[in-house]
Parts: C-alpha cells; structure tokens; sequence
C-alpha cells in the first residue's frame, strides 16, 4: 500500500555532489513557458509576487505625481474633479490592495519557508493559484481605469457615494470585484502560511526559536484570517446592493449606511497591522546581523505582536469618530485606540536597546531601519492626537490624516520593506545591491519623504481638505503646496534610483556568497540564490540565532528521500518530527482555476448569473487541480 | 556551510492524519475563515434588527416547515458522518466506500428541501434589508452545502478508483467529514435566527 515497500533512495546513501544532482532533478521546475505557468516553487511565486507589487507601487507613485502636479498651484488645470476622484481612489486602492498587503505576503512566500527550514510552502498548488488571482485583480483594476471605467469613490468606497444611487456605471462595481480578487489571494497565502509555520518548521524550532519575521507573519497570517471576511461581506453586500436590489445599505428600505462604516473599519483598521505587523517583523530580524548581536527582548518582540494582533480589532470605530456615534462608545475607543501605542512603544524601546548595546554596521539596511524608527514614532505621535475625539473632529478628511497615514504607512512599512529588499536580495537573486546608489537612495527618500508629508500637517491644520481636486488661491495654502510638490520629486527620484539600483544589481551586481551579512537565521545556511530543492539535508536547529549558535558544522537530519519531493512534518510546539509528507508537484491546473474565477468575477459585475454558470468551470478546473496524479501514493 | 548529521528522519511514517497532516490544519483554517464569515453575516442580521422598528420588516415570519426538515436531515446525517470517519481512519475501504455513497446522498437531500425553503421565507431579497438580509444567510450556507457535496461526490468517486486504498485518501476522508460537521454546526445558529428570533 505505501510507497515504502518499493527500493527507494535515501539521502544518507548517496554522496553530495550525487545528491544534489538528484535533489535537484526532484524538485526542478519544468524549463520553458509552461514550466513557467505551472511551477509550484515557492521561490519563483514569490520573486514574482514582488515583482509584480513593485510594478503596483511604480503605477500608484505615478498616480501620486500627477496629484502633487495638479496641487502644486492654485486652480490648475492638468485633472478635472472627475479625473481626480478617479485617481486619489486608484491611488489609494492600489496602494493598499495591490501593494502593500500583497507586498508583505510576497516576501513571506518566498523568505518563510526558507527561514523555518522546510522546502516548499505547504500548499503549494493553493499558492501558485493565489498569485495569478492577484494578477487578475490587478489588472482588472488598471485596465478598467485605462478603459476609463476606474472607481472614484475613495479606497474605503463609502456608501452612498458608491451604492446605487450615486454610484453610476460600473466603477463602484469594479471596486467591489478587485477588492475580492485579492481577498482571495491574501487568504490563500494566509492559510499557506499558518499551515508552513506550524507543521514545516525544521525539528527543533521550538516556539521561543521562530525568528521575529516568521512570527509577525504568524500573527499577521491570523489578521488576514480574522479581517478580510468582513470587507468580502461588505463588499459582496454592495455588488448585491447595486446588482440584485438588495437593501442592505439602503436606509429607505430598512438598511444602513452606517453598517457599511462599521464592516469596513472592522477589516480596515486591522489592514493597517497586516501592513505594519510584517514590516515589524522585519527590522527586529535585519537588526540582529547589523547590530552584531541577538535582538534585546524576543520575548516581549513577540509578545507585543500578539497583543497589537488582537488589540487591532477593537479599534475600527476611531474612523467614524464623525459618523455621530454614542459618546461612551467614542471613549471607548479613544481609550483602546491609545493602548495599542503600548505594544508599539515596547518594540521600538526593543530596537533601540538593540541598536544601542549593539555594534552597528552602517550599511543601507540598517539606514532604512533608523530611517524607520524615527518616522514610524512621529506617525505613532500624531496617531494618538487623532485618536482622542475633539481633535479627529477638527482634522478629519483634512491633509492632517493624508500626513498621518502616509506618515505610518510610507515610514512604518515601507522604509522597512526598501531595508529588506537590500537585506535579502542576494538570497533573492544572488546578487548584492550597490552600497553607493542604496545610500543615495536612502537619503533621497529619507528627506524627500519628510520634506513632503511633513507640511501637510500644518495644511491640514489650516483646514485644508483632502480628495479635493483644487483650492484658491487667497486661502494660501500654496507656497506650501509648491514645497510639497518640489519636495516630491525628491521622493520619487529616491524611489527611482532604488529601481535603477534593484534592476541593474539583478544583472550585473557582485556575486553574493552563501550568508553575506553574517546573518543568524536559516535562510543563510543555503546558497544564494537557494537551489530549487531549499536544502540539501534539513537543518536541525538548537536555539534562535541558528547559524551563530553553532561552531563550523550544522546540524542536519537525514533519512528523507531524493528520487521524489519529501519534507519534515513536525509537532506544533516542540518541533519535534512526526512524518515525512510528500509535497505536490508542478501543475498547470491552479492557472486555469484562477482564470475560470476571473471570468466568473468578472462576468458578475454585468449579470448575476455569472455566479451559477460561472461556477461549473471552476468546479472543473478544481478537480482537475485535485484529482490525484502524480502523488508519490498514485504511482504504487 | 559544513553539516553534521544529528537526527534520522528515515523510519518516519509517510503522511500523517489529524493534527499530524497539514490538509487537516489548512481545512481548520478555512473553517475558521468560513465560520468568521457566518459570525459576520449574522451579526450584519442582528444589527439591522435593532435598528428595526418591527422585525420582520413587513413580512410574516418564514413558515417553519422546510427549515426544520433542513435542520432534522442535517443533525441526523452527523451519525453517518462520525462513523464514515472512524472507518476512514481504520482504512476500512469497504465501509467507507458505502458511507461515501450515504453522505453524498445525505448532502443532496437537504439542497431538495432548500429548493423550498427560499419561497418559505415569505419575502423576496429585494423588498426590504430584512428579506435581503434572510436571503444572504440561506444563500451563504447552501453554498457551503453544495461545495461540500461537490466535494464528496469527487472524494467518493475517488475511493472507487485505483487512487482510493492508500493513507492519505483515508485522510481526506476525514478532512471532509469534519468539515461536513462544521457545515452542520454553522447551520444551528443561523436557523435560529432565520426562523426563530421573529417569533421572539
Ligand atoms: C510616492 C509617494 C506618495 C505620495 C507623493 C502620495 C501622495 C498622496 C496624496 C497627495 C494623497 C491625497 C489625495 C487627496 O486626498 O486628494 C494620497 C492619498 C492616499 N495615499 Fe498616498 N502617496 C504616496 C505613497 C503612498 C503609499 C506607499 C501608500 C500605501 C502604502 C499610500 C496610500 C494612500 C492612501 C490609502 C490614500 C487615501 C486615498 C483616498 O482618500 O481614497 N500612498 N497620497
Ligand atoms: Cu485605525
């Protein structure tokens, strides 16, 4: 019955270089175009996957330019109010939807099987499936905009504005639609993802031995889990509303607007942690190899990202401070709004008494981290003003919040992600960045991005409004606004050269060796770029700086087979090895699944009966991905 | 890196079932994606209630027949549903393969019954939130009915194949059976708030 019985190899019998022949031949990805369509590797997914959020932020920093174009004067004239809605809307639903999220779960994909010491994701088929939804929902966004057809009713897409009413023409419904493309796919990696952490971790990564990012993305994993249901009720409620005539946002016929505010914010607050939880995640792992020693406090790094986990889901209301709410209700949440700067303030003390007893090693990683901390604080700073009622009501919907967030998002999770790039691009591409050209960057970004979010504030407090597409010039706010314009630039030329530098390093930068940085975890106990197979023998790991704990050798496991795809389950807690699994094989089926959904999404923003016809060829596909073929189990 | 060889992972068992198995935590996780789904969607139902004047927004209560014949099918097809996974983790193939073929039907009786439950709720999704709210509920969950019974039609028609004696097969005769109970389970509360809290 088991594969057990027929003559199989094992790693201990053969010799290394034979090894990796045959590790290699197991685990390679089929060469050529379908190879490409069909590949389950985790590594090439995720490459992927990165690559694509980037091209999203490149197409979102564009969208930005034209805004500070148009703001730079009073009354200019290069957008329309229509083109403007359009674009602030596309602006900040890419961002947050085809960026940022997307972003952090990318890198997961690629960076925690490697760091647990496993060598595939678990699920393989299931991750492949959630990138090309996430290309569609993508392009499903872009191209309706390039059609003309782009939502412009704000990335939270409030109802009325977006229900049937006011809502003309399809642009609220391929909001509704993108938003659950990459649901979807957020989805889908999370429970990848969970699943990898808890059952794929090499034996003997007990709890307190998981590095700090695998952790983040443990937590940030149940964010997803917990969070976006809300916003696909909330946004499968509004495609209902304006297809169907359900009422569920109409007040007329006993619905609610408000209920729109409160199914939202419930995902949307927490969106704000998937987004920073990782970036976290990151610095206390990146800070340990340019420090020169193990991050201050693992436990208390950790348990701070428990407690920001669960904390953010008590807060969704402090955004509808305006929409009248019961006043006991608003200091409730002024009150658990203010707590979460508890676990915040706990990391950052972390970091800094890392960084203080440590022994720096100034390298572009290590500026971005820096870079981080003190735009991330000013951010926390103006997030605890916002969140005590009297002031939000003065703010709220002016340039203040624009600064606010910008100033959490940009400072708190994107100086941390262009920090990681650098990190673990030669784990990436084998190749190592310009040092010169990342420390330009560096400072363009730094001081641009501080030149420009920082005034806005100020415009804000002087009452500035945001998502307006002008404003006069005797209320003069534009010497200011020309600033923020010019200064800009000055960001997006930083943005530019970290590209020219991430493109050209990928050709032509220098050689990277195995572990470059002298870093402790076990992503750099491999080469780099890893080979398709992860590790030649599985680590066995004896503390949390896995490579610093060990003097020349490291401890490895064998006993698993080469002539077919084998990795290490292990228990939950301990780590301890309970079986060997086999890990699925390439397969063309997940493409076809994600395209037969698109169509099915798609198609059901023009007819209901999408939904029933549009399910039989998914239906298809899935038993098609599922039917077994090519499990070690079917070949006996 | 040099290595050092410190364990043998040779005599290891090939797959596992339980919490040994990593299908079975990724069904746990989509349950739990699932069954925050439901708490949302009944809490949507809630909210609108107390935001009503009258609940039921001008409308009868929905006739309670077809729902409870619903519900009885449900709990009753548990039984089953328990043993179907007992058999499947002694790698009986034979009891298995019958239970496959009582729990296919066990799911296609209450999609029958459903067909008039809709008609029973005695308002249309589009008259007012209170019908579109009551449509959403039921729509949500015969969705999960049919995928699970698509589900184990293939699974059932799999244990009749080649592909049906082996470990992991049994394991994914498991997975579905406690995602079929997980299917019943979400079904309780939401039968009490279609059909029971109008009558409060
Ligand atoms: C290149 C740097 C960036 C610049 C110059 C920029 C500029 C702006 C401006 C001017 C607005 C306000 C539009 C208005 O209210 O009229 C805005 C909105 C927004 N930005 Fe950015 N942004 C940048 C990067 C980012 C990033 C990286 C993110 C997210 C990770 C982001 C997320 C948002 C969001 C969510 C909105 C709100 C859109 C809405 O109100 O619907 N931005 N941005
Ligand atoms: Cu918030």
């Amino acid at each position: 019955m088991t594969a057990d019985a027929a003559p199989d190899t094992r790693d201990a019998d053969v010799e290394r270089t034979h090894l990796t022949c045959t590790l290699a031949e197991t685990w390679k990805t089929p060469a050529g175009f379908w190879g490409a369509l069909s590949t389950v590797d985790h590594k090439i997914i995720g490459r992927r996957y990165i690559f694509t959020a980037f091209v999203f932020l490149a197409l979102g920093g564009v969208l930005a330019a034209l805004m500070r174009i148009q703001l730079a004067q009073p009354e200019a004239r290069l957008l329309g109010p229509d083109r403007y809605n359009q674009i602030f809307t596309m602006h900040g639903a890419n961002m947050m939807f085809l960026f940022a999220v997307p972003v952090m779960e990318a890198m997961a994909v690629y960076l925690v099987p490697l760091m647990v010491g496993t060598r595939n994701i678990a699920f393989p088929r299931l991750n492949a499936f959630s990138y090309w939804i996430y290309l569609a929902g993508g392009a499903l966004l872009w191209i309706a905009f390039a059609l003309d057809m782009g939502p412009d009713v704000g990335w939270f897409a409030y109802v009325p504005l977006s229900g049937p009413q006011y809502g003309a023409g399809k642009r609220a419904d391929i909001w509704a639609q993108m938003i659950t493309f990459t649901e979807l796919s957020a989805l889908a990696v999370a429970v990848e993802l969970v699943v990898t952490i808890f059952k794929q971790r090499a034996p003997g990564m007990t709890l307190d031995r998981i590095p700090v990012f695998v952790w983040a993305m443990l937590v940030t994993s149940f964010l997803v889990i917990m969070a976006m249901p809300a916003i696909m009720v909330a946004s499968t409620s509004l495609i209902l509303d304006r297809l169907v005539g359900t009422h569920l946002f109409n007040p007329a016929e006993g619905g609610d607007v408000l209920l729109w505010q409160h199914l939202f914010w419930f995902f949307g607050h927490p969106e704000v942690y998937i987004i920073f939880l990782p970036a976290a995640g990151m610095v206390s792992t990146m800070i340990e190899p340019f420090a020169r020693r193990p991050a201050f406090g693992y436990l208390a790094l950790v348990m701070a990202l428990i407690a920001t986990g669960i904390l953010s889901f008590g807060l969704w209301v402090h955004h509808m401070f305006v929409a009248g709410l019961p006043r006991l209700g608003e200091s409730f949440f002024t009150a658990s709004s203010m707590t979460i700067a508890i676990p915040a303030g706990i990391q950052v003390f972390c970091w800094l008494a890392t960084l203080w007893d440590g022994t720096l090693v100034f390298k572009t990683p290590l500026l971005f981290i820096i870079g981080f901390i003190v735009t991330f604080v000013i951010g926390g700073l103006t997030g605890v003003m916002v969140a005590s009622v009297p002031f939000d009501t003065q703010v709220h919907d002016t340039y203040f919040v624009v600064a606010h967030f910008h100033y959490v998002l940009v400072g708190g999770a994107v100086f941390p992600l262009l920090g990681a790039i650098h990190y673990w691009f030669p784990k990436l591409t084998g190749r190592m960045m310009s040092e010169t050209l990342g420390q330009w960057s560096f400072w363009l970004i730094f001081i641009g991005f501080n030149a420009t979010f920082f005034p806005m504030h100020i415009l804000g407090l002087q009452g500035m409004p945001r998502r307006i597409y002008t404003y006069q010039p005797d209320l003069a706010w534009h010497g200011m606004n020309l600033f923020v314009s010019l200064s800009a630039a000055v960001l997006i030329a930083g943005f530019l050269l970290f590209f020219v530098n991430a493109l050209r390093s990928a050709r032509y930068g220098e050689p990277a060796s195995d572990n470059p940085w002298d870093a402790p975890t076990l992503e750099w106990a491999t080469a780099s770029p890893p080979p398709s197979y992860n590790f030649a023998m599985i680590p066995v790991v004896s503390g949390a700086q896995p490579l610093w704990n060990v003097e020349g050798a490291l401890p490895v496991a064998e006993g698993l087979r080469t002539d077919r795809r084998e990795l290490v389950v292990t228990s939950l807690a301990a780590a301890e090895p309970q079986t060997r699994e086999a890990s699925p094989r390439h397969s063309i089926w997940p493409l076809w699944a994600a395209l037969a959904t698109t169509v099915m999404l798609i198609w059901s923003i023009f007819s209901p009966w999408a939904v029933v016809w549009g399910s039989i060829p998914i239906a298809v596909t899935l038993i098609g991905w599922f039917w077994p073929k090519g499990t070690p189990e079917d070949e006996s | 890196m040099r290595e050092r060889v410190v364990l043998d992972l040779a005599r290891l068992p090939l797959h596992g079932t339980g919490a040994a198995s990593v299908t079975w935590w990724g069904t746990l996780a989509f349950m739990l994606i699932e069954g925050t789904g439901f708490a949302l969607a009944i809490a949507v139902y809630l909210y609108l209630m107390s935001l009503a004047t009258t609940w039921p927004l001008d409308a009868p209560p929905p006739d309670l027949l077809p729902g409870t014949l619903v519900t009885v099918i449900l709990v009753v097809s548990v039984v089953p549903n328990v043993m179907i996974s007992r058999w499947a983790e002694q790698q009986d193939l034979r009891k298995v393969r019958i239970g496959m073929i009582v729990m296919s039907a066990l799911g296609v009786a209450p999609l029958i019954v459903r067909i008039f439950e809709f008609p029973a709720l005695n308002i249309s999704w589009d008259s007012n939130a209170y019908g579109s709210v009551v449509w959403i509920l039921l729509g949500l969950h015969t969705t999960h009915i049919i995928t699970d019974l698509v589900d184990t039609l293939v699974l059932a028609a799999l244990m009749f194949t080649r592909h049906g004696d082996n470990l992991r097969r049994f394991g994914d005769v498991q997975d579905n059976a406690m995602y079929w109970n997980f299917v019943v389970t979400t079904w309780l509360p939401i039968y009490g708030c279609i059909y029971w809290i109008p009558r409060l």
